[in-house]
């Protein structure tokens, strides 16, 4: 076998890659639990190529035949329902791990020099994440399917002066309909396969600088460190043996739970549900999206804008915090702005749930206000964090010198 | 030896030769990018009739023009009223009822809210009495004009005639 490998080593270094970027690559011996959602997002992102590869096979784009061909795999196909029902749950627990992800980054610093670029490739796989999850939810053509395909390509309309002809260009058409279920369908299965090119540089970028750590400070020598194999993959391996649970309890137990019964509904062009909410996944955006409505002709633009902008905003984040402390644990006053904005986030899927005219406290308090308010609140955090930072008004408390 | 003419000889063939690549594949990319344009069968232009004579003063019907929902409203007296009354109102779309309605009992509408596109619900729902749009609370009153909430513009109206007096041609050949 090492005669083997010995060979195979002289051609192509596999031991070495193996050997420095995982067997023995160096990792913080303090991570918590919360570093274990970066190799649970790459399992979800496995089960969901496999799943929907398989899924593929049986899947045809026609939106005469699409809504029947999903009901076709639910009933006929050997074990369909399981590939589907682990597909449609596999995107909402993918963008659950990736939320965590993100906020562990935000909370541990992890966005800071020298991780900008590893920070980068991260929003840009959000951002490839969302196309994709998008354009999947399209493929059963439900009356959800339709009318978020409509409302999201309608997004490109905004835009001034190409708008209107760029979403006939996106549809193929004059409206939403079978050459953009087929286009849809070809992106959704390229996608994935960008994205998982994609993560292979965030690794890289990863391993280039080493992983943060909850303490925030750099690794100084072999003692701060332990091999990733096997103190890692073991604990790796146990995060994926608690996640399998919850995510089969889902799968098998609460199958529709994170689904919207009115896709259950064949598309229909000529009518709009009355209660059509996108994903839970993607509501504060569209709770952001839908605040902006005081400025007239320009609502329309200023708040795709403004959604768009909720995200862009991620990529100066590193530029913003100015702290010479990395993690929060530290940071006392950006410790409560953290949660203030990861509460208000919350608040907004939880507006973007409910309809644009409803109202709470027996009508006294519309919740487009609410919704404003958390839209500001959110902005407000990168703004505050800015100014607690740049003028230094937040005094840390002491930091360990070593891990 | 390399002399000076040479080397500008040679920077302009290697300009040349990159504009000329360049050139090339901005050329191969263009069918791609086109290939996403509606298709032939797609551009087909069609015209749609609609038989109104069943309509009573109040009904409203959706009928298909192109793919895209058209609604046509055979309007109340009160309607009409309403809609014209709004003429003098500071409307975030000025237009006048007049010029939207080629006779005022028939009110035809793509339905297509200005904001993102979805179907506003039929006729009486919203505060004006007209078109609430379910996706991002778009209200249009009784001629179909944007009055509150996101929508930048009014409910445009497609164009149509009247080729007798029940049969309504949605579209232009």
């Amino acid at each position: 076998m090492s005669k083997i490998m010995e060979w195979v080593d002289e051609r192509l270094p596999v031991t070495e890659l193996l050997k420095s970027q995982a067997t023995e690559y160096p990792t913080p011996k303090n991570l918590n639990y919360w570093w274990n959602f970066g190799s649970l997002a790459l399992l979800v992102l496995i089960i969901m190529i496999a799943t929907g590869l398989f899924l593929a096979m049986h899947y045809k784009a026609d939106a005469n035949q699409s809504f029947d061909v999903v009901e076709h795999i639910m009933r006929d196909v050997n074990f369909g329902w399981l590939l589907r029902y682990a597909h449609a749950n596999g995107a909402s627990f993918f963008f659950m791990v990736v939320y965590i992800h993100i906020l562990r980054g935000m909370y541990y610093g992890s966005y800071r020099k020298p991780r900008e670029i590893l920070w980068w490739f991260g929003i840009i796989i959000f951002f490839m994440m969302m196309g994709t999850a998008f354009m999947g939810y399209v493929l059963p053509w439900g009356q959800m399917s339709y009318w978020g395909a409509a409302v999201i390509t309608n997004l490109m309309s905004a835009i001034p002066f190409i708008g209107e002809d760029l979403v006939v260009w996106i549809w193929g058409g004059f409206a939403v309909g079978d050459p953009t279920l087929n286009r849809f369908f070809a992106l959704h299965f390229l996608l994935p396969l960008v994205i998982f090119g994609v993560v292979i540089v965030h690794l890289w970028a990863l391993h280039a600088v080493h992983s943060n750590n909850p303490v925030g400070i750099d690794l100084h020598d072999e003692k701060d460190t332990l091999p990733f194999h096997p103190y890692y993959t073991i604990k790796d391996l146990y995060g994926y043996g608690i996640f399998m649970i919850i995510f089969c309890a889902f799968v098998f137990y609460a199958p529709n739970f994170f689904l919207e019964p009115d896709n259950y509904i064949p598309a229909n062009p000529m009518q709009t549900p009355a209660h059509i909410v996108p994903e839970w996944y993607f509501l504060p955006f569209y709770a952001i999206l839908r605040s902006i409505d005081f400025l007239g002709s320009f609502s329309k633009l200023a708040g795709v804008l403004a959604m768009v902008g909720s995200i862009m905003i991620l990529f100066i984040l590193p530029f913003l915090d100015r702290s010479p402390v990395r993690s929060f644990r530290y940071r006392p006053l950006s410790r409560q702005l953290f949660w203030i904005f990861f509460v208000d986030c919350l608040i907004l899927g939880w507006v973007g749930y409910n309809p644009a005219d409803a109202a709470i406290f027996d009508g006294a308090l519309p919740l487009i206000i609410v919704g404003r308010t958390c839209t500001a609140i959110y902005f407000g955090y990168f703004f505050l964090l800015w100014a607690i930072t740049a003028f230094d008004i937040e005094k840390h408390q002491p930091v360990p010198k070593s891990i | 030896m390399v002399t000076e003419s040479d080397e500008s000889r040679r920077d302009f063939l290697t300009l040349a030769t990159g504009a000329v690549g360049a050139a090339g594949v901005a050329g191969a990319a263009w069918p791609f990018v086109k290939s996403w344009s509606p298709s032939a069968d797609v551009l087909s232009q069609a015209t749609t009739e609609v038989d109104v004579s069943g309509l009573a003063p109040g009904q409203m019907i959706t009928v298909p023009w192109q793919g895209k929902p058209v609604f046509v409203l055979r309007r109340t007296p009160a309607q009409i009223e309403a809609a014209r009354k709004a003429d003098s109102e500071a409307l975030p779309d000025p237009a006048k009822d007049a010029d939207r309605a080629k006779k005022p009992e028939y009110l035809v509408l793509l339905a297509l809210c200005t904001h993102l596109g979805c179907v506003p619900q039929p006729i009486g729902t919203g505060n004006y009495g007209g078109f609430l749009c379910p996706c991002h609370g778009s209200h249009y009153d009784t001629s179909g004009r944007i009055r509150q909430g996101p929508a930048p513009a009014n409910l445009p109206v497609p164009y149509y005639e009247f080729k007798d007096e029940k049969t309504l041609v949605i579209g232009k050949v």
